[in-house]
């Protein structure tokens, strides 16, 4: 089987013949790295879909190696939107800095009991694992580097919504801004979430609940001629 | 202002860092990938805490010492236990999803070796939970991160035998850096991929902070008791998490029939397992019975997981499964603050042998321990280091270590390392696996000394360097090698059978010679064991 990968210091993309099928890219990887090419740099670890460490992209979209089974002559490239360190590792401060600007943090937890059905509610955004995928597809970081972007709206939504949540006003005031209003709802972060989260309609829900709480999208135009600028109240 | 600096950013490292935090102490989390990326990602069961009147701590902790055999500490084991109702609203005050029962109360299910279902858990992503909403409450609390460091050694100032702080690789630049501190905590955990493919642990787990404590002159515990898991998957030992058979999976041998009882201790199941694959080539999970709807909503990974890895779906197919090495119950020594033999040096979660799980831990156990002990040792270390700060003292562990790299960087790559590490890992399971005996492991400690001689023919192929995993992997190795020459050590020594350390050449107990503690450490470069309380 023929792999391309795009490495750092090449323009054209590297080829490796492997004779090995019906495993992970992971695992042909690993292949190359023990037994053809120790240069080759890329990140793993659970090696299970949990940990989140070698989102990559194949033939331009996101995948996770150790999930992905590979076709002769897939293209494996770096995550984008943020800086190749090296081949297929790139920087990862964004998962620590939208996590903070957003806020994506429990304020305060009640005890005491709570439904099934109200925990459900956060069950499938609480299964992220920072793999980035999203954040690498949206399209909106091209126009706004400090958009805050799909993981982040993701787990402000997980936490808002969470049925123990006491305190969640601030968190919703921390997203107005290169937050919620600034994405697209084009929806290219949900196919490629190794984890079914939507986070497309996560800020939908969020801005919905902004909405409640008096905020407005502040690209809107109620004006109809004289404008006297965003409305605020 | 204390200065707390913490190795590892897996559970235990996230939940020292929240106690020092909130003790006054200022923290720094030192580690190898993005926090979230670590080992406690991947626990799935669950975390024991006895929270209703149908169970009780007396039975919590009855059940830990008999799954300890015979080493478990009763009062560490007691702390433990007493702690874990409180330990589990904790995490849910911080916000962890639990999964819950019909009244809203957090729910729990029966983990193997528990006289009652007492594991809390959140689906089978409990650790993934655990260590997000840990990572989230740490960024709450402004705690420093430095990752992408790489541990090389613990900095001690020999004449007072006190920790000064550690030295890393800065993985992304190469740079070899120092990281002065009041007080060091390891949070590094376990060694299981010492096994490699045998192994259901991340491919982290290399025992980096072990290693580099007996280096620093602290003593280790108990380093030849590892914890084979029943269930992983045949090819890619991928674990199948106990909640399977706690739900009533059954466990069917090459006929198609049971053999044992499943939810009987991890050290006898396994055992049981490893025989019938002997005896009969296969064994097998069969969860089927249990229903679509149930396995796809509580044991979603495993499903997916079988597809990839053995493409089998467990809705209509057998699981294909073996033990593999999952879980260090030895780890470096420390006393009930925490700390170990090194003033300033203090240990916790995997990493450390708190002496509760003993020769044997009680599924359940793990992330509860992390929980109990990461509270307490973060305030024991943020105490000590406000009380004991420590002077800026010279040290030369910096350049030590700058001129290791640099030497490690030119070693002659006659021999691949890449195979003497399969080549180990294929060695462990065979001889320092489910069944041991004495020559077995004598020829695996020569195996053993021989690759430490060839160390110097080894190193990494790849020069760069900036973002050298080749190099870390080299170290990585390094670091196994010197656990290896341990544990085989200690499974020589111990000359009986006692949980998961299992002997077919004297397959019983031995209360009079071995019922202490294995007690490692280093003396003129030389290991020494011994067996005490």
């Amino acid at each position: 089987m023929k792999i391309l990968v795009q490495r750092s210091h090449k323009e054209e993309p590297q080829e490796y013949n492997i004779e090995l099928a019906g495993v992970t890219l992971l695992t042909i990887l690993n292949h190359v790295k023990m037994k053809m090419d120790s240069t080759l740099t890329y990140s793993q670890g659970c090696r299970s879909g949990v940990c989140g460490s070698c989102a990559v992209r194949v033939n331009g979209r996101e995948v996770l190696m150790c999930e992905y089974k590979p076709s002769d002559g897939d293209l494996v490239e770096p995550m984008r939107n943020a800086s190749v360190i090296r081949d297929l590792v790139v920087e990862s401060s964004c998962v620590e800095h939208f996590s903070r600007v957003a806020n994506t943090w429990s304020e305060c937890s009640r005890e005491g009991n709570v439904s099934e059905e109200a925990m459900h509610g956060i069950e499938t955004q609480s299964d992220c694992i920072l793999c980035t995928a999203c954040y690498s597809a949206c399209p909106v970081y091209a126009v706004n580097p400090d958009f805050i972007g799909p993981f982040a709206l993701t787990r402000v939504w997980r936490y808002v919504s969470d049925p123990r949540q006491t305190l969640s006003d601030a968190k919703i005031a921390a997203v107005q801004s290169n937050g919620i209003w600034d994405c697209t709802l084009c929806g290219e972060c949900v196919p490629v979430c190794p984890q079914g989260i939507a986070p497309k309609q996560d800020i939908t829900m969020l801005r919905t609940k902004s909405s409640m709480l008096g905020y407005m999208d502040p690209n809107m135009n109620f004006g109809g001629g004289l404008d006297f600028g965003s409305p605020m109240f | 202002m204390a200065k707390v600096l913490i190795i590892g950013g897996g559970g235990a490292g996230l939940v020292s860092a929240l106690s020092a935090h909130e003790a006054g102490a200022e923290v720094i989390v030192m580690s190898k990938t993005l926090p979230t990326r670590s080992q406690t990602s991947m626990a799935q069961g669950g975390m024991n805490a006895v929270l209703g009147n149908e169970d009780s701590v007396a039975n919590h902790m009855a059940d830990t010492l008999k799954s300890s055999a015979g080493l478990g500490d009763e009062s560490q084991i007691a702390f433990l236990c007493e702690n874990a109702p409180d330990a589990v609203r904790w995490c849910n005050t911080l916000g962890l999803p639990f999964s819950r029962d019909a009244s809203g109360e957090i729910a729990r299910r029966r983990l193997g070796g528990a006289s009652a279902p007492r594991a809390c858990y959140a689906q089978d992503y409990t650790g993934l939970k655990l260590l997000h909403t840990l990572y989230d409450q740490c960024l709450k609390a402004g705690i420093m991160f430095l990752n992408e460091r790489f541990l090389l050694n613990i900095i001690v100032d020999e004449t007072t035998n006190r920790a000064l702080g550690a030295t890393c690789l800065n993985i992304l630049t190469g740079d070899v850096e120092e990281i002065r501190a009041d007080a060091v905590i390891m949070a590094t955990g376990g060694y299981g991929a010492l096994y490699g493919k045998h192994s259901t642990n991340s491919v982290g787990s290399t025992g980096d902070g072990i290693a580099a404590a007996i280096r620093a002159g602290a003593r280790l515990a108990d380093l030849e008791f590892i914890q084979f898991h029943p269930t992983a998957l045949k090819n890619s030992s991928i674990l199948i998490s106990e909640s399977a058979r706690g739900a009533g999976g059954f466990l069917l041998n090459a006929k198609h029939e049971r053999f044992t009882d499943e939810l009987g201790p991890r050290d006898v199941v396994a055992r049981a397992i490893h025989d019938e694959i002997t005896a009969g080539g296969a064994v097998y999970l069969d969860i089927r019975h249990l229903g679509e709807e149930f396995i796809s909503h509580e044991l979603p990974q495993e499903r997916k997981l079988a597809q990839i890895y053995e493409g089998i779906d467990p809705v209509h197919d057998l699981i294909p499964i073996k033990p593999a090495a999952h879980y260090s119950m030895g780890g470096i020594e420390v006393n009930n603050e925490c700390m170990t033999s090194v003033s300033g040096l203090f240990a916790v979660g995997e990493c450390a042998n708190h002496k509760t799980h003993g020769a044997n831990r009680l599924g359940g156990n793990s992330l509860l321990e992390l929980v109990v002990f990461g509270r307490h040792c973060g305030k024991t270390a943020a105490e000590f280091g406000e009380n004991k700060p420590v002077s800026t003292l010279e040290n030369n562990q910096l350049s030590k270590d700058t001129d290791f790299i640099s030497e490690a960087m030119s070693f002659s790559n006659r021999i691949d390392f890449y195979e003497k590490q399969e080549s180990l890992a294929e060695i462990f399971y065979a001889n320092v696996g489910l069944v041991r005996e004495d020559t077995g492991l004598k020829a695996v400690l020569d195996v053993i000394e021989q690759m430490q001689k060839e160390l110097p023919l080894m190193g990494p192929k790849d020069k760069s360097k900036i973002c050298n995993t080749n190099l870390v992997e080299f170290i990585e190795f390094g670091n196994k090698i010197e656990l290896a020459e341990i544990i085989a050590t200690c499974a020589i020594r111990r000359s009986e059978s006692r949980g998961a350390h299992y002997r077919s050449d004297v397959p019983m107990r031995n209360d009079e010679l071995f019922g202490t503690h294995t007690i490692i450490w280093r003396e003129d470069g030389v290991v020494c064991v011994n067996f005490m309380e």
